[in-house]
């Protein structure tokens, strides 16, 4: 406990600018006030041997690198995954393992994989871990050995998953969204073992997660730095929180939906099964709904989806601002956005599920629920482009990625528009168009975030910038190629090409659908190739890259201004730091420098017309 | 974190924005570990939930009649069948629990170990009891033939529902007192006296993680009030 903090008192006041307009004039001293400590300095464990420093790891820092690589790791099983089915539908019976039942393995784990364990983990576990305790300005998370064991929880999910492509059966091919019955019964690939690893891993990334998750709302709750208000945290950390708020209350449903199903395979029982014959057999099951699943599964599926896409909506927030050199237009619109998203997201459920028999007037709630978030989320977009208009802007990789994101989100979500109208979802669901909707809004643009921030913070973790040439190329191929991928296969869609299809036999739309499909493999092909550009970039920057200094990117936010880069355990060395505003001063008329970091004091920048917050 | 600084905090929903606008934290002198408690309770809510909401559904669309619960769950006294008796003690057990894990944190935040010690203790037994009696409560329905997968009353959803959702709330409850045991020793050996670190986690240990114990069994117990009301008494 700090000495200022019991000999303090005056009231407890937030410290912000609105406050200070009064005394403004007066002493420089009185300007810079910021209310003193409110908390103990923060008891933390230091690690000292390789095996608590590195492997079993209290420090944030490392834990987020740690559920980055493992992430990144699952990510690419997904892509090597997705290739083999960009192959079997380019060019059918080509590789003679793809079989049916492999191809709907691929399928499943494919998006099981992408969703849940690579940009689930990614977002929250990996960029969460890393930049929460910094920007907020606190040593480290609040529980430190809670954040341990929530990521060896998650690796243990993933040692799961991954078991189960080596079991008798191998993994499941129910679609990644498992619905029953078919996801339990015979005939489906996986049906024993595979499925019940899955429910497994999915029920123990849940219990990591929720360690997790409590760890960053209460770092951003109740362990910020003097002077860091809510409304003057980076955006990156907003996205986060309200993500990890979706996910705390929406993960229970899957959680739940995965024990029930889990009883119905092994103990059959009949909560999702209805009455069926199996073969001219009728099988023990009987009197339960398979639609309650579905609900139950999507109250978690969609805001899943908005757990992947708020922290990429924060996070290019952040990325816009500090390479276009402007603050970001509308800052507390776009905090009350992501707030706003988050919560209508969990009134939007069942525009997933307008085919699967529910009460029409469902839909139409459904539907209107839908079309409401298009409103804060165009607002968003709007902001990110007013942020660019007439900025500063540097055309580097990360700008580039930005750029990139705002149009396969736009994209996205205008084809969003088409499928959450009951009238048109209809002929269009189960058909390639949906495919290219989710993959351009929650894949490939959260990618492109991704991506941007890797070039972003790359100099932050590791001290050294990443190779500018080789971004640019790794974009255009990403970019190009994402889009050679996803544009033809909305025209797929239209035509009315089915997804999940092992091979489209003799269909009367193959013949147009044939040239298509082996283009799109081949870009799929690329792509996936380019990504390897990327990884060559990470590793050899390492060791030969630039190196960085200190705030490359002349940045605002807390987490550039740690004493020592990269930052060391602990964060702040002696003395946590004191913010006087928000991070986005850039090019603020009669300021010296075109920024001004969060821990200026006022009296530094007494000239600066700088905004109130 | 000392009290009197708090004292000057504006109330009211003036006091919400106010602390909501202000820096370090949002809520003004609330220990990390109960915060993390609450929000936890929060998403176990949802869990719970989830679970009575299938239920709910399950029971209402099943082809089979449900099975009539205040015969099912009747106890037989002397030949009579006294419907909700068991239940109408175990709940009472239950609750008489929370009662004495309030009373177990009003000591420890007065430094009483040995009061605080015992009143922990009463309430892993009144948790203890109440899984015991679970326990029966299970045997005696199996004995009677009613199994996850079938049920000879009825709805065969009847057994499932019960075994899966009173079993989820036995192993919170079993969880419970587990953790009430290992505290009730912390608590007589003084552990929270001398901020003694952790052993897994290396931090000091303060009186505040009975409270934090103390939000989670009443939890437990209000949870149990609702399973009480839509299996029993519905």
């Amino acid at each position: 406990m700090s000495d200022e903090y019991n000999q303090k008192n005056t009231p407890l006041e937030a410290q912000s600018s609105e406050t200070m307009t009064d005394i403004s004039g007066t002493t420089s001293k009185d300007i810079d006030y910021v209310r003193p400590a409110e908390l103990p300095e923060q008891d933390l464990y230091h690690g000292h041997s390789f095996i608590t420093k590195w492997v079993f790891c209290q420090d944030a820092k490392v834990i987020g690198v740690q559920y980055f690589l493992t992430a990144v790791f699952t990510g690419i099983v997904g892509l090597v995954l997705s290739w083999l089915m960009r192959l079997q539908l380019g060019y059918p019976d080509l590789v003679p393992f793809i079989t049916a039942e492999h191809y709907y393995q691929f399928v499943t784990m494919h998006g099981m994989i992408m969703v849940v364990y690579f940009l689930t983990a990614l977002f929250l576990g990996g960029f969460g871990n890393y930049l929460i305790p910094l920007m907020v300005g606190a040593r480290d998370m609040v529980f430190p050995y809670v954040n341990m064991v929530s990521f060896w929880m998650f690796f243990i999910a993933v040692c799961v998953l991954m078991a189960s492509f080596f079991v008798p059966g191998g993994p499941t091919g129910a679609g990644w969204t498992l619905y029953p019955p078919q996801a339990i019964l015979p005939g489906t690939p996986g049906s024993n073992m595979g499925i019940i690893l899955m429910l497994a891993s999915l029920s123990l990334f849940v219990i990591g997660f929720t360690m997790g998750g409590l760890n960053y709302i209460i770092t951003i709750l109740q362990a910020r730095t003097r002077g860091m208000t809510l409304m003057r945290m980076p955006l990156t950390i907003w996205g986060i929180f309200t993500a990890t708020a979706l996910a705390m209350l929406a993960f229970p449903a899957l959680l739940v939906s995965c024990i029930m199903m889990t009883l119905d395979k092994m103990l059959e029982t009949s909560f999702f099964m209805p009455a069926i014959i199996q073969a001219g057999e009728v099988l023990d099951y009987g009197g339960g709904s398979p639609v309650l699943f579905q609900h139950l599964f999507w109250f978690f599926g969609h805001p899943e989806v908005y757990i992947v896409a708020l922290p990429a909506f924060g996070i290019v927030s952040d990325l816009i601002s500090v390479h276009a050199r402007k603050n970001i237009f509308g800052y507390r619109m776009m905090v009350w956005a992501i707030v706003g998203i988050g919560g209508l997201s969990f009134f939007v459920w069942a525009h997933h599920m307008y085919v699967s028999g529910m009460n029409p007037w469902f839909g139409f709630f459904f539907a209107t629920t839908t079309l409401i978030i298009a409103v804060p989320t165009a607002l968003k977009v709007y902001n990110w482009i007013i942020t660019l208009f007439r900025a500063n802007i540097r055309m580097n990789t990360v700008m580039l990625f930005c750029l990139g994101f705002i149009v396969t989100f736009v994209n996205g979500g205008i084809t969003g528009i088409f499928l959450g109208n009951v009238a048109v979802d209809i002929p269009l669901s189960d058909t390639y168009f949906v495919i290219a909707h989710f993959h351009m809004v929650m894949g490939v643009a959260p990618l492109m975030v991704i991506m941007g921030a890797v070039y972003h913070w790359f100099p932050l973790v590791t001290g050294r910038m990443l190779s500018e040439k080789l971004g640019k190329w790794h974009f255009w191929f990403t970019f190009l190629g994402a889009y050679s991928i996803y544009f033809p296969m909305h025209y797929l869609g239209f035509i009315g090409v089915p997804r999940r299809y092992f091979e489209m036999y003799d269909s009367p739309y193959v013949a147009s659908a044939t040239g298509m499909n082996e283009f799109i493999t081949v870009a799929a092909l690329i792509v996936g190739f380019a990504q390897f550009i990327f990884i060559y970039n990470i590793v050899t920057s390492l060791s030969i890259g630039k190196p960085a200094g200190k705030n490359p990117w002349k940045a605002n936010s807390l987490e550039w201004l740690t004493p020592e880069v990269p930052p060391a355990h602990g964060n702040w060395g002696e003395k946590l730091p004191v913010i006087h505003r928000w991070p986005y001063d850039f090019n603020v008329p009669g300021a010296k420098e075109d920024y001004i970091t969060q821990t200026t004091p006022p009296s530094e920048v007494m000239s600066a017309e700088v905004e109130k917050t | 974190m000392s009290d009197n600084s708090l004292n000057n905090l504006p109330g009211g929903f003036k006091g919400m924005s106010h602390d909501m606008g202000s820096d370090q934290t949002a809520f003004k002198g609330a220990q990390w570990g109960k915060v993390m408690m609450w929000i936890f309770l929060l998403s176990d809510t949802f869990i719970f939930s989830c679970f009575l909401i299938s239920y709910m559904k399950g029971r209402t669309s099943t082809v089979v009649d449900w099975p009539n619960t205040s015969e099912v769950f009747s106890l037989h006294v002397g030949g009579v069948p006294v419907p909700l008796l068991l239940i109408a003690i175990m709940t009472f057990v239950l609750i008489t629990s929370s009662g004495t894990m309030a009373l177990a944190v009003k000591y420890g935040y007065e430094r009483n170990r040995k009061m605080c010690g015992w009143l922990i203790l009463a309430t892993a037994i009144g948790g203890l009891t109440f899984v015991g009696m679970q326990v029966f409560e299970w045997s005696k329905l199996i004995h009677e033939g009613v199994r996850p997968w079938e049920n000879p009353f009825g709805a065969k959803q009847f057994g499932s529902f019960f075994f899966m959702i009173t079993g989820f709330h036995g192993t919170h409850v079993s969880i419970g007192v587990i953790f009430l045991f290992i505290y009730a020793r912390k608590v007589f050996r003084g552990d929270f006296d001398n901020a003694k670190r952790g052993f897994f986690t290396t931090m000091k240990s303060d009186y505040v993680a009975i409270e934090i114990l103390g939000l989670y069994w009443h939890f437990v117990d209000l949870v149990w009030v609702f399973i009480f009301a839509f299996f029993y008494l519905w």
